[in-house]
């Protein structure tokens, strides 16, 4: 029990960090696509909440060093190139934005900013996917001779970046579905919903590439998904609610559609758990698969790890409510419901 | 280059990078929390003026702080693969609760620099204050794992594996509270006298105005204290590091020989070669008391140890006498300033006198990069002191190289941008704060 116990709260951190760090990213692309349009939307709402959705990521990143050491080890080695890439991508986006915001003269530099702000915002999602699109194909390889073999192949392939680009994609959406509560006039508003139905449409596609780049790249994913009751369900959830989705936008039922978004992106990421499950990395070679189990740190490490995330998370959760509640709470009393 | 010295090159500079952003986050809540409460209290528009011109220049070393941090969490596993594969389970304890405060201080933070118009005074006051705490909080975490490297405990360690593990025990190992004590005083000396420093500059700079002069009053006052405190917490760590690592000590001082009594060296230069330190100044027998609390105890020199096993002396040595000639400047400022205010003298407001504050405006900043210097480069050729070299946990990827070039290049780009922007604040702090003209 104490091992599935901190298997949940590092899938819970996965997904808060993709249901509020992801969207913040995918605002950068929002803003990118839409031309600086709600370019002052965008920055009003990810202003007081980006420095803490971005923790979750660092929580992942502790319990894996910390509970599941070898996993932690192999990923760092493998994929040192796309880690780094993504890196550069968050150290970017975190500071550009706050430059843009606390640049005592607002002038030209803003645009510098700006640009960095939008090309970090892309490439960050992309490789934070690519990274996980490694993970699940299985070529990272142990006995690998050559550079190429050991340091590039695991992760430039057509199912990583494929999976890459749905990351993007997702976060995009998410993003998207957000903002319909922060946007400041009706014209806004419309746009938002529009590119929300072509986001949504877009991802269920680079949902499909995903799987079809899998059958190329010889991962059979389909019959993965196919043999795992949870996961199918978890997909016929995503799918039921893409009608519904879109008939709570054309109402312009702002909570509504939020909540229908985030249920999209949370089945689709259970579903993925659950084909996974225990594997976290495929290896190939005379790398065997790396398993929670047989990568775990001793008991009494993970029962220190437990308490910690316990009493971490009584203290974090109803400060992050709060957080919300101050800067967002007038969206939830007054939405346009 | 060569692998193994990329990676501790990339290593020094992200962790010399974002120690200059956690000394800030740790020290400066605390300065604007002392503003705010002065205009809670007085209402008087000059502090608020300066708790918000503060606020804004902790936003951007904030958020810098906040993902270079994020990428040294990552830089751990991808320069030293094979050392957190052995040590995560023992000593990421403090991080999982590091985890935590970090996530309080974000919050708390976005709660403050968004939240002027949205809380009540007291609220508002309350979670700058959230951000302190949390930020020191951090601090001690991360130190305390650091102090482990440099005293593994709560493990032991059989034919290279680690078994018996005890994560508690392990992050309260005997150099915890010596280095937490030290590095947490350090953050507020480093940023008292900067924070100081630079409205002294701005006084003597011709804006003779209530606003710098409250300023001054505030960081100076920290700095001030906290620079008395520190000599007596480095010699609690000169004490503890003399126990338990006597070659960094002997790298310190650059002693080669182990001597009954032992002498202080000031200054000087080591020669490995030749095994001598050459052009130093020595008192004796004062180092036998700093070390040991007496002044004929023997103090260990390098000869105790196989030369494979010596820190670089003379970068060691080196550093730690910046460290604590920087260290003694401020404490001799800081009590001058004590006199001076205690005296309730107008010289105070004398030009000499804001020179002096204003020439140790980097002095903190250096000295805390020398003394992390001593600390890393004093613990090599370990990695976990006595137990795995550094060169045997460094990542087998080839061509390390050129991620220590890339990060390099984005850590240069960065400290110019915000030097930049703090510039920038500061030409128009009179345009924005009436206070400040």
């Amino acid at each position: 029990m104490l091992m599935e116990a901190i298997i949940f709260f590092l899938g819970f951190s996965i997904v808060f960090y993709v249901l509020f760090g992801g969207a913040d990213f995918g605002a950068g692309v929002l803003e990118m696509i839409s031309g600086n349009m709600n370019r002052k939307t965008i920055a009003h709402a990810i202003g007081p909440v980006w420095e803490a959705n971005h923790v979750w990521l660092i929580l992942v990143v502790v319990i894996l060093f910390m509970g599941f050491p070898k996993i932690y080890s192999t990923l760092s080695l493998y994929l040192h190139i796309p880690l780094l890439i993504m890196l550069i991508g968050i150290v970017f986006r975190g500071t550009a934005f706050a430059f843009m915001h606390y640049d005592a003269i607002q002038g030209r530099s803003n645009r510098v900013y700006n640009w960095a702000f939008k090309i970090s915002s892309i490439i960050t999602p992309l490789f934070l996917g690519i990274v996980v699109g490694a993970v699940v194909l299985g070529r990272i390889n142990p006995d690998a001779a050559t550079f190429y073999d050991g340091f590039i192949a695991p992760w430039l392939n057509l199912f990583s970046i494929s999976v890459g680009i749905f990351t993007l994609i997702l976060f995009t959406f998410l993003a998207d579905v957000y903002m319909l509560g922060e946007a400041d006039n009706q014209f806004e508003f419309k746009a938002f919903t529009s590119s929300a139905k072509t986001l949504n449409a877009i991802s269920v596609a680079s949902g499909i590439l995903v799987f079809t780049s899998a059958q190329f790249d010889g991962l059979p994913l389909f019959s993965m998904y196919i043999n795992s009751w949870f996961a199918m369900l978890m997909v016929i959830l995503a799918t039921i609610m893409i009608p519904v989705l879109w008939w709570s936008l054309q109402n312009e039922k702002t909570i509504l559609s939020r909540a229908l978004a985030a249920g999209q992106v949370i089945a689709v990421m259970l579903a993925w758990f659950w084909v996974q499950m225990p594997v976290v990395i495929r290896q190939t070679g005379s790398g065997e698969n790396l398993t929670f189990y047989n990568s775990a740190a001793p008991e009494a490490t993970l029962w220190q790890l437990f308490w910690a995330l316990v009493v971490g998370a009584c203290i974090i959760l109803p400060f992050l409510y709060y957080l919300m509640k101050v800067f967002k709470g007038s969206q939830f009393q007054s939405g346009k419901e | 280059m060569e692998d193994l010295l990329a990676a501790r090159l990339q290593m020094a500079i992200s962790l010399g990078f974002h120690i200059i952003f956690a000394c800030i986050g740790m020290a400066m809540p605390f300065l604007m929390a002392i503003a705010e409460y002065k205009w809670i209290k007085t209402g008087e528009q000059v502090y608020l003026d300066l708790a918000k011109a503060w606020s804004k220049g902790v936003a951007i070393f904030f958020a810098t702080g906040a993902v270079s941090g994020t990428v040294l969490s990552f830089e751990l596993g991808l320069l030293w693969p094979t050392f957190m594969e052995h040590a995560g389970p023992i000593f990421g304890m403090p991080f999982s609760w590091e985890g935590t405060a970090f996530f309080v201080e974000a919050i708390a933070l976005g709660l403050f620099l968004y939240g002027w118009d949205k809380l009540k005074p007291w609220t508002h006051w309350t979670t700058g204050l959230i951000v302190g705490i949390s930020g020191v909080a951090s601090g001690i975490f991360v130190v305390a794992a650091n102090a482990w490297m440099n005293s593994p405990a709560g493990f032991d360690w059989v034919n290279g594996q680690a078994i018996n593990i005890d994560p508690v025990a392990a992050m309260f190992n005997d150099a915890w509270l010596s280095q937490a004590l030290h590095m947490t005083i350090a953050a507020f000396v480093a940023t008292g006298f900067a924070v100081a420093g630079l409205h002294a500059l701005l006084l003597l700079k011709g804006g003779n105005n209530r606003f710098h002069r409250k300023a001054l009053k505030i960081a100076l006052a920290i700095g001030a204290v906290a620079a008395i405190l520190q000599p007596l917490s480095g010699d609690y760590s000169a004490k503890d590091v003399a126990d338990r690592q006597p070659a960094k000590l002997a790298a310190m001082e650059g002693q080669f020989e182990t001597k009954q009594p032992a002498g202080l060296s000031i200054g000087g230069i080591p020669n490995e070669e030749t095994r001598e330190l050459n052009y130093a100044i020595e008192i004796p027998g004062l180092l036998s008391f700093l070390a040991h609390g007496d002044f004929s105890a023997e103090v260990i020199g390098l000869d105790q140890f196989p030369e494979e096993e010596w820190p670089p002396v003379l970068i060691t040595h080196v550093a730690f006498q910046i460290m604590v000639g920087c260290g003694i400047l401020m404490m001799f400022v800081g009590l001058i300033y004590l006199y001076l205010y205690w005296r309730n003298s107008d010289k105070l407001q004398s030009r000499w006198f804001l020179w002096l504050v204003a020439l140790c405006t980097p002095l903190g900043f250096i000295a805390v990069e020398a003394g992390w210097t001593v600390t890393e480069v004093g613990r090599q050729p370990w990695i976990i002191y006595g137990i795995m070299k550094t060169e045997d946990a460094v990542s087998s990827m080839p061509g390390l190289q050129y991620p220590f070039f890339i990060f390099t290049g984005v850590y240069l780009l960065l400290a110019v941008i915000v030097t930049w922007l703090m510039y920038r604040q500061i030409i128009t702090l009179a345009d924005r704060y009436e206070t400040a003209k």
